[in-house]
């Protein structure tokens, strides 16, 4: 067995509950139980090993090329949290069984803990800093998913959404953290990070690095000022808070300090921040706990004033304290597990959490109480009780610490000061519940619970016992193995035992204890004094700062995305300009530029031609029919310019796409209007005119900074192998055909779906088909005069003529399927612009989408003709012949692949135009509006 | 020579810009027409400004580049299928919203910036 099959067990143990729900709540429980038990066997399996000091470290590749490896490792600390997590688990599921009304989804429920459980065990288990984060932020939304477990109730949404909120915000910082040392040290490997302490602790980025992890570990275990979440959090279900929120779950923050104890510690910052906050904590939670008439409230506050306790001892930064921290993460671990419990039994048994209500109920349930008393007692501190032997430990560590220099002595008073209201809140939870006056108009009538239902308190609590009394025996060993492990140095020398004579310590416990009782006798002073000062609702602060944030978001929102598209384009561009300017003012100047090449007056004049009519185009945009015809004497001025600097291929490409394309707009523009109205105010023309005058030149300059360099080009291999290897001379034709065939099997299809797109969106076009233009003129009634329709109908076969022979010589000089295919196009157009719609369709009974469709076809069968002979896809095969009286020619395979392209092209220039051309006929697919 | 050629560029670029940022659909084709013109002369120049021959093996000693060349054909048959795509969603929108705005419908605060007598034209 590995590492790994614990998370894989329990992952499916997450499903079984949901499962085994129909097979009664017994069957179901005892099978949720099974995939943490089978869990805690085989760690515990591994005790023996882990407590002679090994390691257990396992791998499994997951992106090996990222450098991702998937890691576990169990040492001493992973072992103690492990063996919590699991055993305690249990014990809930088994409490929680009783606790949850059967009318409950107990098998969601079941599944969320076990979720949350896989989760917890993963941070504890990870030694990989990415996968420990992953599994951090999965705790929170387990966890959110249980506090909200009673979705119907306001106060559990609120509650869950504000602990997801913190702790996931927290989450966050810790991410940021974790990058940062990883980046320092290099690797996400935790063992390889734990080793390298002095290397992270001398670089510049520590503070920051420690500020976020701290900031990780203090929202998860609810550290002042990140505490409010945690009471609030109490509207779960109480076997989730005895589990989730003192068990386990609160305590993922404390093991990340722990983890990080080799690396983080040890400095002055370290010290300051860690002790201080732990030292607030500590005070705030055991002073708040005793005003709280909640009976969770009070254990909620008492939690995080424990959780700052063990906080302020790994912040003294000494081993004792350090080890004095573990030993009393297990004993907070189950006294208060134990004492949740007992208040969710008081709770279920009475109906009131109330205390003002509750009073005497030794008289009704004599054996919980005694349970809640012992643990009670633990929590106070009293001796043989395991709660004693740690605060008695952390009582020493406090008069050790000398950081604060002459102030130092401020530590242990507070410390003690925070003992005495530890006592008052614990006597308040037994005196006011079991004893006092008489319960008053409680809901049920109290009684004892159901016997299983105590079995997991009476574990815990006979715990609090063994552990108080046989400290070393019980315990020692496991401790010994996770200070191991936290401090990587020789763990010093301590003894656990209940007593070690009259000292500082045990005088500062027994004023604890004294002092305690005295503040609870006298609790009424104290509840007067308090209710001077205006409870501070948490709660109402949150929800307002999130709604304060969500206003902010919208607004921001609203602002950026107003759902103009023309406002969009226009941010696009300033980014755009803004991201290319910046790297332009640091590009060098010095870079040696060729000089121009001589300049012809034609040139110039064609230059001068090009740019008028560009300009003009944008003049007249408001006058559309005019602004189209300046538009097609550029597209012109483009072709010419293709054809004067070598690209036969592209001029000819240029000018038939041009031809077609301003037939197109045309046709287009008989259904637009025909004027632009002017409706720009004119801060918005200058800054429109000031963004295209921008990304011009920045265009222009990009361009003239690149062509001006000296050329570097794999050009050469194509020239070289285009007529051995393509069997071509056209080496732009061989490129598009053989070399890149692919891409331009891809390039076809994307024409086709184009011209089956344009088919779609016209076929439900309802359009009004104008009869005059804009200035109420009447469009000709003689649409098709006779003279155009014969001179084009005896062009017709010249023109097929001119792009087959264009088609075939492709290969080996301009032309090729795409041009070819353009000028058939344009050919056929020419007669539905003759005839009309009406006289070409019966004539050319091709379907333009079943011609797409053939010439995609083609193409990639030509490419996946090769395979037939052995050769990668889109080889291309070639021969020469020799036939009598015609001499030799060459027949190649691309010539095939070529027609596909030609056949594409054709099949979605004319669906395009046709269907378009069809809105005009009497093949109209509607009836006019 | 390679000035004036990125000067023709950039004046493309810049027309083709200005109309893409019109409020009005036809506007923005002929704008994004006159942008797929800039574009295609900006990729095809990649392979420098060569005056001497066109890439066909055995015409002479030095041929242009056939690389650009190929990859702008290309451009240019796909920037027709993008045009007749966005020309034909214009005349869709016209018909399904009535009218030709871009945003589809007439941005809220126009009438505000235009001054009354400018309407006419």
């Amino acid at each position: 067995m590995s590492l790994f099959w614990i998370t894989a067990i329990l992952l499916i143990g997450a499903i079984v509950p949901v499962i085994t729900e129909k097979y009664g709540r017994r069957m179901n429980t005892l099978a949720t139980m099974l995939a943490p038990a089978i869990a805690l066997a085989y760690i515990i399996s591994l005790l023996p090993a882990v407590l002679a000091g090994e390691t257990i470290v396992e791998y499994l590749q997951w992106i090996p090329s990222a450098g991702l490896t998937l890691s576990m490792h169990l040492d001493g600390l992973a072992l103690m949290f492990s063996m919590l997590i699991l055993g305690i688990g249990l014990l809930i599921i088994m409490y929680a069984r009783y606790y949850l009304s059967e009318t409950e989804a107990i098998g969601r429920f079941f599944s969320y803990l076990i979720l949350f459980m896989t989760a917890m065990l993963s941070i504890v288990l990870a030694n990989n800093v990415l996968q420990l984060w992953m599994a951090w932020e999965v705790t929170s939304i387990s966890s959110f998913l249980l506090i909200s477990f009673w979705s119907s109730k306001s106060e559990s949404r609120k509650g869950a959404r504000m602990a997801l909120t913190v702790t996931g915000a927290g989450g966050l910082a810790l991410l940021a953290g974790l990058l940062i040392i990883a980046n320092i040290v290099g690797s996400y490997e935790l063992s390889t990070i734990l080793a390298s302490g002095d290397m992270i602790r001398e670089h510049s980025l520590y503070s920051v690095a420690l500020v976020l992890v701290l900031l990780g570990a203090f929202t998860k275990s609810a550290q002042f000022p990140f505490h409010f979440w945690l009471p609030h959090a109490m509207a779960a279900p109480t076997p989730v808070s005895a589990y989730l929120h003192s068990a386990t779950m609160v305590k993922a923050g404390i093991f990340l300090l722990a983890r990080m104890y080799p690396v983080l510690s040890g400095t002055e910052m370290w010290f300051l921040i860690v002790s201080l906050t732990g030292l607030t904590t500590l005070l705030i939670g055991a002073y708040v706990a005793l005003f709280k008439h909640d009976l969770k409230g009070l254990l909620a506050y008492s939690t995080i004033s424990h959780l700052g306790l063990i906080v302020l001892l790994l912040g003294l930064d000494t081993p004792l304290a350090a080890v004095a921290a573990l030993f009393h993460i297990m004993n907070h671990a189950v006294f208060k597990a134990s004492l949740f419990m007992a208040a969710g039994i008081i709770d279920h048994e009475s109906g009131t959490r109330d205390m003002r209500k509750l009073g005497g109920l030794w008289r009704y349930m004599p054996y919980t109480a005694t349970l809640a008393m012992v643990a009670a007692a633990s929590m106070a501190g009293v001796p043989l009780f395991n709660g004693f032997l740690s605060k008695e430990m952390f009582l020493a560590e406090t008069l050790h610490s000398s950081a604060l220099g002459f102030l130092s002595w401020v530590i242990p008073v507070l410390a003690t000061l925070a003992g005495i209201f530890a006592v008052a809140y614990s006597m308040r939870f037994i005196h006011d519940v079991f004893f006092n006056e008489e319960p008053k108009d409680l809901p049920k009538t109290p009684h004892e619970p159901p016997r299983y239902m105590k079995v997991p308190i009476e574990i815990l609590v006979a715990l609090c016992l063994l552990v108080g009394i046989f400290p070393e025996f019980i315990i020692g060993g496991l401790l010994r193995a996770a200070a191991a492990s936290v401090l990587m140095v020789e763990v010093p020398y301590y003894s656990l035992a209940i007593w070690h004579g009259f000292n500082i310590p045990l005088l500062m416990s027994a004023i604890a204890i004294g002092g305690g009782l005295v503040v609870y006798a006298y609790r009424s002073h104290l509840y007067r004094f308090q209710a001077q000062f205006q409870e501070a609702d948490e709660k109402r602060v949150f929800e307002g700062v999130i709604q304060q944030l969500v206003r902010i978001a919208s607004k921001a929102h609203e602002t950026l995305s107003n759902g103009s598209l023309q406002r969009y384009i226009a941010v696009l561009l300033l980014f755009a300009i803004t991201v290319t300017a910046v790297p332009l003012v640091h590009l060098n100047t010095a870079l040696t530029n060729a000089p121009d090449q001589p300049v012809s007056g034609i040139e110039i004049i064609a230059a001068i031609i090009l740019c008028i009519s560009a300009i003009a185009t944008v003049m007249y945009h408001r006058k559309r029919m005019v602004s189209l015809i300046t538009l097609s004497v550029v597209g012109l001025i483009v072709s010419v310019a293709f054809a004067r600097f070598s690209a036969p291929d592209l001029a000819l490409t240029q000018l038939a796409v041009e031809v077609v394309t301003v037939i197109l707009l045309m046709l287009a523009l008989y259904f637009l209007p025909q004027k632009t109205p002017v409706e720009s105010a004119p801060s918005r023309v200058a800054r429109d005119v000031g963004i295209a005058a921008a990304i011009g030149g920045l265009v222009a300059t990009i361009n003239y900074a690149f062509i001006t360099q000296p050329i570097d080009t794999i050009a050469d291999f194509f020239l070289a192998n285009s007529k051995i290897g393509g069997g071509g001379t056209n080496a732009v034709n061989v490129i598009l055909v053989d070399f890149r065939g692919l891409d331009t099997l891809g390039e076809i299809l994307v024409l086709g779906i184009a011209g089956l797109g344009i088919f779609n969106l016209l076929a439900k076009v309802r359009l009004a088909m104008p009869t005059a233009n804009e200035n109420g003129l009447k469009w000709s009634e003689d649409s098709h005069p006779p003279i155009l329709a014969m001179i084009s109908q005896s062009l017709l076969p010249l023109a097929l003529l001119v792009s087959f022979y264009i088609f075939l010589r492709g290969h080996n000089m301009p032309g090729g399927g795409f041009i070819a295919g353009l000028i058939t196009s344009v050919a056929l157009i020419q007669q539905y612009i003759a005839h009309g719609v009406d006289w070409v369709k019966p004539r050319i009974k091709v379907d333009y989408q079943t011609l797409i469709a053939l010439g995609i076809l083609i193409a990639a069968l030509t490419g996946i003709g090769s395979w037939f002979f052995e050769r990668p896809f889109m080889t291309t095969w070639f021969d020469y012949f020799d036939i009598p009286w015609i001499g030799q020619i060459e027949l190649a395979s691309a010539l095939i692949f070529d027609l596909g392209v030609y056949l594409t092209v054709i099949g979605a220039s004319l669906l395009i135009l046709a269907s378009l051309g069809k809105l005009t006929s009497s093949h109209r697919p509607m009836a006019e509006e | 020579m390679e000035t004036l050629y990125v000067i023709c560029v950039g004046v493309l670029t810049s027309c083709g810009v200005y109309l893409c940022l019109r409020g009005r659909t036809f506007s923005v084709v002929v704008g994004l027409t006159m942008l797929s013109y800039a574009v295609n002369l900006f990729l095809f120049s990649s392979g420098r400004l060569n005056l001497q021959d066109a890439a066909i093996l055995g015409m002479s000693e030095s041929y242009a580049d056939p690389l650009p060349q190929a990859l702008t054909l290309t451009a240019i048959v796909i920037g027709f299928a993008m045009i007749a795509f966005v020309v034909i969603l214009s005349m869709r929108a016209r018909a399904d919203l009535g009218n030709d705005f871009v945003d589809g419908n007439e941005p809220p605060d126009m009438n505000k910036l235009i001054k009354p007598n400018r309407d006419k034209s």
